[in-house]
């Protein structure tokens, strides 16, 4: 599956921020965001991910295809690690969470309850979110805030894992993961007032 | 299924509404007088209202926390659809409030002198109605989330759209209480209940849309 992006024009609040955006990620690569705070990464993530609509412009496949992980994790407090997988797992139609458990070192914690995890593990929960999705096309936005070098690694690992399998990735983030893909600054596409006729 | 399970281990959401239904109708006897002459004849009002405001009070909770903690955002991009979940979202609301106070309404009835035969005629017109408070509060909700402080402009949005809900219900336990057919308010409550369930869950599913934006 291909993720094509034509002449988008994404914005908030009735405000265009990026305008004439295109570009085409083949299965197995990764388009890392760049660009200033209020550039517009998250806003274009969240269009990609059809939590909101494009002023202009398509984008291909749809958001069933599409696993967003956004600035906060979605977990709750009062459930267990297992539980809060298995939530999302369910709903998603997927049975196991080994695995998730397994791709961030979870399973020791696996019964404490979300709220007792300190920042650095909830983001660990909330990546392994990600795998019991089952889809295809990730969009995640600053997904290594929080996370230490070594949990760092390991999530570079588990994005390599994902596109070694055909998966998609397009990531906002400034750091350099190592990642098999393309650079896109989203700087020259920011939406100007004549882009607006 | 998660939603009730959070809600009965948040601790102060489930419960919360039973605890308050019961002082409201405490409270009534000291306000009015122990007259049972008094008491019999606005029993089965004050219950309702009791219910209505009990209802209110745990509504702001049903989307406002996914929001915060992104949730929201999340369960909106799940394969299911945002009908299903506001669907799912006021079953559980039900389930935590509506259900307990219905249950509860009976044997506070005797607080306030409701007369025999009232009791399961009251808990009857809740079980029958509180549905219907849940989803229009869950409409409400679904309109209100994303403003913050919401809570209170949801009260002001919601309780106009409880009053058929009030109307019906009261009487259906009043007539009951005077021994009276209440067949006729029953099922008028019925229809509101079920006009509600099949027009508010779409009607809430495109106010989360639009405020998800």
């Amino acid at each position: 599956m291909t993720l094509v992006a034509r002449e988008l024009t994404v914005g908030r609040g009735g405000l265009p921020i990026l305008a004439r955006l295109s570009f085409t990620v083949e299965p197995g690569r990764a388009l890392i965001l760049r660009g200033p705070n209020g550039s517009g990464k998250t806003t274009l993530l969240r269009t990609l991910s059809g939590l909101q609509a494009p002023y202009e412009g398509e984008v291909e496949p749809g958001p069933e295809a599409v696993a967003y992980g956004g600035h906060r994790d979605g977990m709750k407090g009062q459930m267990t690690v297992a539980e809060n997988l298995s939530f999302w797992a369910g709903l998603h139609g997927v049975r196991d969470i080994e695995p998730a458990l397994r791709a961030f070192d979870l399973q020791r914690l696996e019964d404490r309850l979300a709220q007792h995890l300190s920042a650095g593990q909830g983001r660990r929960l909330g990546l392994a979110r990600l795998l019991v999705t089952g889809r295809s096309i990730w969009c995640l936005d600053e997904p290594t805030v929080s996370l230490d070098a070594e949990n760092t690694g390991r999530f570079a690992d588990m994005v390599r894992g994902h596109l070694a399998g055909g998966g998609i990735a397009v990531i906002a983030t400034h750091i350099d993961l190592g990642l098999d893909g393309d650079t896109l600054d989203v700087r020259p596409y920011k939406a100007t007032l004549e882009a607006l006729e | 299924m998660r939603d009730l399970a959070l809600a009965v281990r948040s601790g102060g959401g489930f419960g919360l509404g039973l605890v308050f239904f019961l002082i409201v109708t405490v409270l009534v006897p000291f306000g009015v007088g122990p007259e049972t002459a008094r008491l019999a004849p606005i029993a089965p009002g004050i219950l309702w209202v009791g219910a209505l405001l009990a209802c209110l009070l745990s509504l702001d909770r049903i989307f406002a926390l996914d929001r915060e903690d992104g949730a929201l955002d999340l369960l909106a991009t799940a394969p299911i659809p945002l009908e299903g979940l506001t669907l799912a979202k006021a079953a559980a609301h039900w389930l935590t409030t509506g259900l307990p106070i219905s249950i509860a309404a009976a044997p506070l009835g005797v607080f306030l002198s409701l007369p025999w035969p009232g009791h399961l005629w009251l808990s009857l017109s809740l079980l029958v109605g509180t549905p219907a408070l849940s989803l229009i509060g869950c409409f409400g909700a679904a309109l209100t989330v994303g403003l913050r402080r919401g809570g209170l402009l949801l009260s002001v949005l919601v309780l106009p759209l409880y009053i058929p809900t009030l109307v019906f219900g009261a009487d259906v336990a009043r007539r009951g209480a005077e021994g009276l057919d209440a067949a006729t308010p029953l099922a008028l409550l019925g229809a509101v209940t079920l006009g509600c369930l099949a027009g508010l869950p779409f009607a809430a599913a495109a106010a989360l849309r639009v405020s998800l934006r």
